[in-house]
């Protein structure tokens, strides 16, 4: 964290979430706190529980109890469409993009949420691939290139608490780098993010804090310090 | 000067009558298709509402002396508030019904209106005046084309074109082919989604009452104008693929043409020429020509 913020602003605060999709009850109480300027990554199995974590803050299931402060708000009562307006962009792990756009179109469809978000130039400039494939249909890029989109497009809103759902699945290893290139610059940007990931290499380096997540609840919260007496349980864990 | 044994100057005339019903039919389709793509509604009050921007022109002009002009601009905008509301207060609820509920709605709502205007003003139809401007003829060789009916093409097809050029070129435009793709996203996004679904809908009554506006001088006013019309339209927006703007639009005009060929190829088909091509891409492309997929 930066020295800019040395008391702590709290960006992100889950207290006792419920999540449900029917009658399925997929989270049992979730707390966590995520401080601004923070890289905070859910770690898990699949199914247990962490796409649902982030789909909570936005707003996108069934229904959900407790309380979820985005920005100092609480949401759990707000219509889904307010909850990016307090400044959380998301990157669903389907990526998301959208076929009858062209590519620019997918990056300016994201209306702005705050000022000091990165201009198109910024955009491209750190995405050139991007660029140079602007009037393509935005499904015809190549999945690196859809993800990269998929980024970019909630970098233009001015989000300050990013959620981004396994980035790096089933990417080339060259992307993979250049994502972490990009969470990096992020990051040095004073941005939040959370991200769900199943790449652990990936994700060890860049993270402040590691949540473990097992069958819906917090198994273990891990601080970047603590991690290299943890590997064992997280192996264990996480089968990596 | 015949072309196969028909004269070319009734195949002419026949093909730009044809054109004329088929800018009907691409008005229509039009806000059909918009509807249905963002809503998944299959809107059966489409024809009532084409038939309310006739009767709300005629009432208009009978009761307050409001002349076509101030109504083309009037009625869409009166029509397509009245259907914003029935979206908001009928429609919404029953948004997470299987689609047949909102089938059944749309259509009950059109039986109610029809004959509600059927009792207060019979079935039989009423005139509304050309305007002035349009009164006359003007010869292009093959026929006398009506200077009203020239007016209804070039207006038609300029009310399409605006509406490409909003969906495919603008933001609005944007929100609404990404909406129609993918609602959830588009909220994770901050689109207030049941908002433009609203709005949608609006818009495509409002494209119903502009296409019934345009009617009025041409075709007699009648409650059940609009129920005529929409089983055709309905099949236009089959052969063209549910939910395609473009489609929507081409296939309409197309459609117009063909009915008018047949016309004077064979007069007895004429009717049922639309319903022949609708089986005939049913079975063979089941999207519809335009159509992206199941």
């Amino acid at each position: 964290m930066s020295e800019l913020h040395a008391t702590p602003i709290e960006q992100l605060r889950l207290d006792n979430v419920h999540a449900f999709y029917g009658e399925s009850h997929i989270l049992h109480g979730i707390d966590m706190k995520v401080n601004r300027g923070e890289l905070v990554t859910l770690l898990g199995r699949n199914g247990a529980g962490r796409s649902t974590i982030l789909k909570s803050i936005m707003g996108m299931v069934g229904r959900r109890t407790g309380s979820i402060m985005v920005n100092g708000r609480e949401t759990t009562r707000l219509p889904a469409f307010r909850i990016p307006r307090l400044g959380a962009g998301y990157c669903p792990e389907e990526r998301g993009i959208f076929a009858s756009l062209d590519v620019e179109e997918n990056l300016l469809l994201p209306p702005t949420v705050r000022s000091g978000g990165m201009s198109l130039d910024e955009i491209y400039a750190m995405f050139p691939n991007l660029y140079e494939r602007r009037r393509s249909q935005g499904t015809r890029l190549s999945g690196g290139e859809q993800q990269m989109l998929a980024m970019g497009r909630i970098l233009r809103t001015g989000a300050n608490l990013l959620l981004l759902d396994e980035i790096t699945e089933g990417l080339a290893p060259v992307i993979v780098q250049k994502l972490a290139e990009v969470l990096v610059k992020l990051k040095e940007r004073g941005l939040t993010i959370i991200l769900v990931e199943q790449n652990f290499r990936f994700a060890a380096p860049l993270a402040d804090r590691h949540y473990l997540i097992e069958h819906g609840r917090i198994a273990e919260e891990i601080s970047a310090a603590e991690l290299p007496g943890k590997m064992d349980l997280l192996h264990r864990q996480l089968g990596v | 000067m015949t072309l196969f044994d028909i004269p070319t100057a009734a195949l002419l005339g026949q093909l730009m009558l044809g054109l004329i019903n088929g800018a009907f039919y691409a008005l229509l389709s039009l806000g059909l298709a918009i509807i249905f793509g963002l809503l998944k509604v299959i809107n059966f009050a489409h024809g009532a509402q084409y038939m309310l921007g006739a009767f709300v022109a005629l009432l208009l002009s009978r009761h307050f002396g409001i002349d076509y002009w101030a109504a083309l601009i009037l009625v869409p905008v009166l029509v397509g508030l009245s259907g914003c509301l029935l979206e908001r207060f009928l429609l919404r609820p029953i948004a997470n019904q299987n689609h047949l509920y909102s089938l059944l709605l749309t259509f009950g709502l059109a039986l109610i209106m029809q004959n509600l205007f059927t009792n207060l003003y019979g079935s039989s139809g009423n005139a509304y005046p050309t305007p002035e401007v349009f009164r006359g003829a003007v010869n292009l060789g093959f026929m006398h084309l009506p200077l009203y009916r020239a007016w209804v093409i070039v207006a038609a097809l300029a009310v399409c074109l605006a509406a490409w050029f909003v969906i495919e070129k603008t933001r609005l435009g944007a929100y609404l082919r990404a909406g129609t793709e993918n609602p959830q996203l588009m909220q994770g996004f901050g689109i207030n989604i049941p908002f433009l679904i609203t709005l949608t809908y609006g818009f495509g009554a409002a494209l119903a009452a502009f296409a019934g506006v345009l009617a009025a001088p041409l075709y007699s006013v009648s409650p059940t104008m609009g129920a005529n019309l929409l089983i055709v339209v309905f099949a236009v927006v089959v052969i063209g693929g549910m939910g395609s703007i473009v489609g929507a639009v081409v296939t309409g005009l197309a459609m117009g043409l063909i009915e008018g060929l047949t016309k004077v190829i064979y007069p007895q088909a004429a009717t049922t020429v639309i319903f022949a091509v609708m089986v005939m891409v049913l079975l063979l492309k089941p999207n519809g020509l335009f159509g992206k997929g199941a």
